[in-house]
């Protein structure tokens, strides 16, 4: 074997192992390709509303919607409903879609809670939290801010206040 | 000059120990420092000695080395073993809901090493980037380091020499030499040399007055079959990170209920979970075992698998068809196509429903009808009997009273239930409201007519489900049988050789084996003794 072809065998072979390696790093960094994160589409899911019937997210295309991931026995959520309801009332009638999806509680226990914060949005019941999961929600609340095109422009970790949901939601509507 | 010329006029490349075409070693060797050359690799140069201008040769000379490879094997064995100081986070043993959960388990949990531990990451060490690219390094330092020493020893074996040059043979561990037996002709004492090897399995090279015997060559490529295995099960290992390769996930399915699996369009019901204990009389010895206690024998949950035909929309209402059933049992999961089932948890006798039974006090504790109350999914309305109802107003699975003296549930687990209700007799037009809370039930009004009557509840099992998909795992089995025959070849056959060659009137006999010297010297003792020479074999102490 000559010179050039040594040089040749051993770049493809390096060049292979480079490629290798890129790949370990790359899914090492990326742990999960299939997370919802800001920039990317929103997946779509449907599930049953407390009020009865179904809601499929993608039904919402062409409004901004505000997805907020909320449980009873929250603290932060029970204190952000009141701001989410008035900050619905203030968008609806400009595209503004709120939906407040309950993490595996039953209708008894999750009807007197939104009665007793007068919230008209709709609000889905994730009964064995696939949605939940889908989402990869960690703590609650957590709100996803989505453009009319479907897109997750932005996640909102915490207790929202009404100013805060003004200024995200101003980005968000059609 | 990069190349040397030996005597016998041959041009070997820079790195040869031993001329390639004569045996001849091209340093003078004597005793100490100046021994003669390693036979590992036949004295060839090993190839990345050969030419180091280029960036891309020195790169593949680092990897090349041995050393090299010795130290990443080390750095990876004390990774790995730091790695199990503290439990990796997917088996800390309690839930870790959020981020800051987990850095308190360690932190709270193994006191200021655990929060170095945490926040160095090597909570994650397995999955760090870090470890990825030494198991890389590794996999890098196992195919150049191969290949730079088995094609040049390939090469070497493949034409075996002949007339080695007499410094070859004395440099030999096993050298001997002789007169030749007056009367014997050359010739007639090759003939029989060879003869008696062929009869031990010798495959036998002949040329004017040389003789080589040689077997078990194959056992000298061993180290790099096993190389190839290791390599393959290190490509398994990689493969597992492409999408779609390898799935581990871990559901808990209460009896009678079918939950999703996450990412995935199927479903899983458990319709009852058992363990089963060793009877007395089953254990072959009289254990002292406390009162209530008993030895586990099997943990089994009898399972469905479905598919959701519905899965395009997830959290849409699915349509399951079942695509297996069938116990589940540690170490025996259930299977469906690359799909695998394995018992990986439990927890036994949860509370599932609670029962009453619904009694009119006025009448003597009159017994009305029964009324059940599912913790996971509690009726709106229940028609005890004709004419009484009761309807649930108010569910706080996890009860506590809040700060502003309300009840308020502390999680959507049913950890203490607290129900109100409302009593309905249509017919008395009565309306009487109530609260079960910790075993008790609080009637609103002091002097009621109806009460509930506490009943056994119904216990379920929960069952933790392992739900696993490995495409990798044949090709990481396979790397290790590969890895296997390797060790075999290398370990339990020798490549051995003897050498015979007649100069000058004298009989020079050498040997070498790759182990088991031993062996060897009693095998060329028996050719020896054949042919009447009269030589006895001795190991040459100074090679």
């Amino acid at each position: 074997m000559n010179k050039t072809n040594r040089v040749y065998i051993r770049v493809a072979i390096l060049g292979v192992l480079l490629v290798a390696l890129v790949f370990a790093l790359y899914s090492s960094f990326v742990k999960d390709p299939n997370a919802v994160k800001e920039g990317k589409a929103a997946p779509n899911f449907s599930l049953e509303r407390l009020d009865g019937g179904q809601l499929a997210l993608a039904d919402l295309r062409g409004k901004g919607v505000v997805l907020n991931f909320w449980g009873t026995w929250c603290e932060p959520c029970k204190k952000e409903m009141p701001a989410l309801q008035k900050q619905y009332e203030v968008f609806k009638d400009k595209g503004l879609e709120v939906i407040g999806v309950n993490i595996a509680e039953s209708p008894i226990t999750v009807e007197p809670f939104v009665q007793q914060f007068g919230v008209e949005f709709p609000i889905l019941l994730d009964r064995q939290s696939q949605i939940t999961k889908l989402y990869r929600i960690g703590p609650i609340p957590t709100t996803f801010f989505i453009s009319p095109e479907g897109t997750v422009k932005e996640i909102f970790i915490g207790q929202l206040n009404e100013a805060t949901i003004a200024s995200k939601v101003e980005k968000i509507l059609p | 000059m990069d190349q040397r010329k030996c005597e016998c006029g041959h041009t070997n490349p820079i790195g040869t120990l031993l001329c390639e075409s004569c045996g001849k070693p091209l340093e003078a060797f004597g005793e100490g420092q100046n021994a003669f050359p390693d036979m590992r690799y036949e004295g060839m140069a090993r190839r990345s000695q050969t030419y180091t201008t280029k960036w891309i040769d020195k790169v593949w000379n680092f990897f090349s080395s041995v050393k090299v490879a010795i130290g990443i094997i080390l750095v990876i064995l004390i990774a790995c073993a730091i790695g199990t100081i503290f439990p990796q986070q997917q088996y800390i043993p309690v839930p870790v809901p959020t981020e800051q959960d987990v850095a308190r388990f360690y932190s709270d949990t193994y006191g200021t090493l655990g929060r170095f531990y945490y926040e160095l990451g090597l909570h994650n060490l397995y999955s760090s980037w870090w470890f990825a690219t030494l198991l890389v390094l590794l996999g890098t330092s196992l195919v150049i380091c191969s290949l730079d020493r088995a094609i040049p020893l390939y090469k070497a074996l493949n034409k075996p020499r002949l007339n080695q040059h007499k410094s070859f043979l004395k440099g030999q561990k096993v050298f001997a030499e002789t007169n030749l037996p007056e009367g014997t002709r050359a010739e007639e004492l090759l003939e029989a040399s060879a003869a008696a090897m062929r009869k031990k399995g010798y495959r036998i090279f002949a040329a004017d007055h040389a003789l080589l015997g040689e077997k078990g060559r194959f056992s000298r490529w061993g180290p790099y079959v096993n190389h190839i295995g290791l390599i393959l099960f290190l490509l398994g290992v990689l493969l597992r990170n492409v999408p779609g390769f390898y799935m581990d996930k871990y559901v808990w399915v209460r009896e009678g209920e079918t939950v999703p699996i996450p990412d995935t369009p199927y479903y899983v019901k458990n319709v009852a979970y058992h363990t089963e204990y060793w009877a007395k009389e089953e254990l072959p010895v009289e254990l002292e075992l406390e009162e209530g206690f008993a030895i586990p024998k099997s943990y089994q949950t009898d399972a469905v698998l479905y598919l959701n035909k519905n899965a395009d929309i997830p959290g849409a209402p699915p349509d399951l068809v079942e695509l297996a059933s069938g116990p589940i049992l540690v170490n025996h999961p259930m299977q469906y196509e690359e799909l695998s089932l394995y018992q990986s948890g439990f927890q036994e006798m949860q509370l599932g429903a609670l029962n009453f039974t619904l009694v009119d006090l006025k009448e003597g504790n009159r017994e009305i009808g029964p009324v059940k109350l599912d913790l996971f999914d509690p009726p709106k309305e229940i028609e005890v009997a004709a004419g009484y109802k009761v309807r649930v107003l108010d569910y706080f699975p996890d009860f506590k009273m809040g700060s502003d003296g309300k009840p308020i549930t502390q999680s959507n687990l049913p950890n203490n239930p607290m129900f109100t209700l409302e009593v309905i007799a249509e017919e008395k037009n009565i309306s009487e409201k109530m609260a079960y809370l910790q075993g008790t039930v609080i009637t609103q009004k002091k002097d009621s007519r109806y009460g509930l009557k506490i009943e056994m509840p119904d216990l379920i099992d929960i069952t933790g489900l392992n739900v696993r998909v490995d495409k990798a795992l044949p090709l990481i089995y396979f790397g290790s049988f590969v890895f296997m025959v390797g060790v075999v070849m290398g370990f339990f056959w020798q490549h051995r050789r003897i050498w015979v060659q007649i100069q000058e009137g004298k009989v020079l006999i050498a040997a070498h084996t790759n182990k088991n010297w031993y062996g060897l010297r009693q095998e060329l003792q028996g050719v020896l003794d054949q042919l009447n020479l009269p030589v006895k074999v001795e190991e040459n102490s100074k090679a």
